[in-house]
């Protein structure tokens, strides 16, 4: 039989989902007549740019940036939402568009938005939002058990089974984003790409959903992409984290290792530019300017214009990844052990 | 004599199915060259209290008790036309979203030299000169050939430094600050609470920042105001709210902070949420969240009681208030 299960072990030690050089663009012409008019091409926007990474199973990978760095196109990408413009993702060893065409592989992953108000619609009960993928993914079949699992699936959301007769407008932003995650769990999925979910959330709420988020992980073993601004939340979910500038994920390593001793400037500069509330008081250090448009990212390093590092090498010439250690780092700067320009 | 005194200040909102008290009794003073910090959840009243400070209430919205107090004046029941005059000239403010502060029909220069031009005696060329001398202070680069740009012209963090000149510019005595770097990246957030700090610190003017960001809060602010249900659950300084809070509430908030020093297994949470206006309990409005709860809480509303380093609206604190009562007397 030439499509033999793989050995269980064999399966467990492959990573769930691996990226390997996607890249992604976006056309942003201006219409074909102005164009025309102005002659001039297409333009197109590299949101991600040959991005690598690979999540084992059971883990937790962050992918952490600034606005516009790209690291909500990357989840769109994991998804299926986009295809990408190259390289390949690939979901437990197959390619995910080859994954994605097989319900029974479709079904293991999901996705949790950061909205609350937006990702739910307003005119369905919660019991017929979360029945939704139960129903698509043919689950279950006679309405008393589907009665039984939304209930079950909104207890373990910590909501009440009798809540799932109520409108999204009952409830609050937190218990909203409990029911996207009793959503995202319905068609019993291994892997979920959680999109900032808890910054659209008071802190006291964020601190419930991250604690129920981890507790799922650990009961279910679930793997997580985990996308997010915000350091210390990101800090608190992940094993492996990803820093991304400007489409690509300029450092990747065990965020342990990386939150105390980051290699890449930039991720020094943003760790440097968090508050503290150990010390308070304590005056930052501000990042001098802003991100560039990655309309027309800057030649070379796209960090080059804002690093205290820059020397000529970084203005012309695109750093590849080097591995230090377990993390790996696109820096000329630390490729080559310079402390200065 | 603090330059800013808000004493009980209520505000509530008639609707159809009854009035809803959105602030109150809050009272809370600001002196000068003070960064005093505001931090609650959304609902909790902080970008209300500001409001209803300069006077820009929505209606239905209205001032209901109390008083508001600017250098001893009252500002709180004056005509629209005063209150226009000692907003901008006496008090500036600085908003969350700069695009939506900014006339985006208008050159940044025009914007400046206008909100000067109205409070401040000034010829077209000197206003012109004050606002490129403005542009250069909040550090926008070119400021001499920038000002004539309009704000879509500028980045985000740029429009940010622009709307900070725009809220000092007619060189305020208070500035209320209302969710200033929220739309703003973490390193771009970093260069405002600079800026804002070093420039208020330099023209002595006191601020009212308004965030639910504790991290920003406290490296900015002096003093701290802790919100809840539109009351003030703590007030004290920064340091000794954040390391040492007295009120539960404030204690939860803290630990549902996730810290960036080291990862824990699990946040602590407070159940729950904040109660809705029209759903605001009996006595202390956090008692069904409170794990230290208990009998009095649900019945008698706790006032900002003394509780050491810093004054916390709770009940835990009533024998504190006695001893120091029965100190006071004896001496």
């Amino acid at each position: 039989m030439p499509e033999a299960p793989l050995p269980a072990l064999v399966v467990a030690t492959a990573p769930m989902l691996e990226a390997i050089e996607v890249s992604h663009s976006f056309d942003v012409s201006r219409p074909l007549l102005q164009r025309l008019l102005a002659r001039e091409g297409r333009a197109s926007l590299r949101a991600v740019d040959a991005v690598s990474f690979s999540i084992p199973r059971g883990t937790t990978l962050s992918l952490v940036g600034e606005s516009g760095c790209g690291k909500s196109t990357v989840a769109r990408l994991v998804v299926g939402l986009y295809t990408p413009s190259a390289g390949e993702i690939r979901f437990e060893g197959k390619p995910l568009s080859a994954a994605r065409a097989q319900p029974d592989l479709r079904r293991r992953m999901n996705m949790i938005f950061q909205d609350p108000y937006a990702s739910l619609n307003p005119r369905w009960r919660v019991h017929d939002i979360i029945a939704e993928p139960i129903r698509t993914f043919g689950i279950v079949r006679s309405a008393v058990e589907m009665r039984d699992r939304v209930g079950a699936l909104l207890s373990q959301v910590g909501l009440a089974p009798a809540d799932g007769d109520k409108y999204p407008h009952e409830f609050s932003g937190g218990q909203r984003q409990r029911i996207s995650i009793a959503r995202a769990l319905s068609s019993e999925p291994e892997f979920l790409v959680c999109d900032e979910p808890t910054s659209a959330l008071d802190v006291s709420v964020q601190a419930q959903i991250l604690n129920l988020m981890r507790d799922l992980q650990t009961r279910l073993g679930l793997t997580y992409l985990f996308i997010s601004h915000n350091l210390a939340v990101v800090r608190h979910m992940s094993d492996r984290l990803g820093v991304m500038y400007l489409g690509r994920i300029v450092e990747l390593g065990p965020a342990d290792e990386i939150f105390h001793a980051p290699r890449h400037p930039y991720t020094r500069l943003l760790l440097d530019a968090i508050p503290d509330l150990e010390n308070p008081g304590r005056s930052r250090t501000p990042v001098g300017g802003e991100v560039p448009s990655p309309i027309a990212p800057p030649p070379g390093c796209p960090f080059h214009p804002r690093c205290p590092l820059a020397n000529a090498r970084c203005r012309v010439e695109n750093p590849a990844r080097t591995r230090a250690g377990d993390v790996v780092v696109a820096c000329h700067a630390v490729e080559e052990g310079r402390t200065g320009p | 004599m603090a330059l800013l005194t808000v004493q009980n200040l209520t505000v509530e909102f008639p609707t159809r199915r009854g009035t809803l008290r959105a602030l109150d009794r809050v009272s809370f003073g600001i002196d000068t060259g003070e960064i005093l910090g505001v931090v609650g959840e959304s609902g909790a009243g902080k970008s209300l209290t500001g409001a209803a400070i300069i006077g820009l209430l929505e209606p239905p919205g209205r001032i209901a008790g109390g008083e508001i107090r600017l250098d001893g004046q009252r500002i709180d029941n004056l005509p629209p036309e005063p209150l226009r005059r000692i907003r901008g000239r006496s008090i500036g403010t600085i908003f969350q979203d700069p695009l939506t502060t900014l006339n985006p029909l208008l050159t940044i220069g025009r914007q400046l030299t206008e909100t000067m031009q109205t409070h401040m005696r000034l010829s077209d060329a000197e206003a012109r000169k004050k606002a490129i001398g403005w542009l250069e202070e909040v550090g926008i680069p070119a400021a001499a050939r920038r000002i004539d740009a309009y704000p879509h012209e500028f980045s985000g963090g740029m429009r940010q430094r622009v709307v900070v000149a725009l809220a000092l510019c007619a060189e305020p005595r208070l500035v209320i600050a209302d969710e200033p770097t929220t739309a703003l990246d973490v390193s771009v957030q970093a260069q405002i609470i600079t800026l804002l700090k070093r420039l208020t610190r330099d023209h002595g003017t006191a601020v009212m920042l308004v965030t639910h960001d504790m991290g920003v809060i406290g490296e900015t602010a002096d003093r701290v105001a802790v919100m809840y249900a539109g009351r003030i659950a703590e007030i004290g300084p920064v340091l000794n709210v954040i390391k040492h809070p007295a009120h539960p509430y404030t204690e939860g908030l803290m630990g549902s902070i996730p810290p960036i020093e080291h990862r824990v297994e699990t946040l602590r949470q407070i159940d729950g949420a904040m109660p809705r206006l029209n759903a605001i309990p009996p006595g202390c409005a956090f008692n069904p969240r409170c794990p230290k709860a208990f009998d009095r809480c649900f019945v008698e509303r706790p006032e900002l009681l003394d509780a050491g380093a810093t004054s916390a609206a709770c009940w835990l604190h009533a024998d504190r208030i006695v001893a120091s009562h029965a100190g006071a007397s004896h001496a």
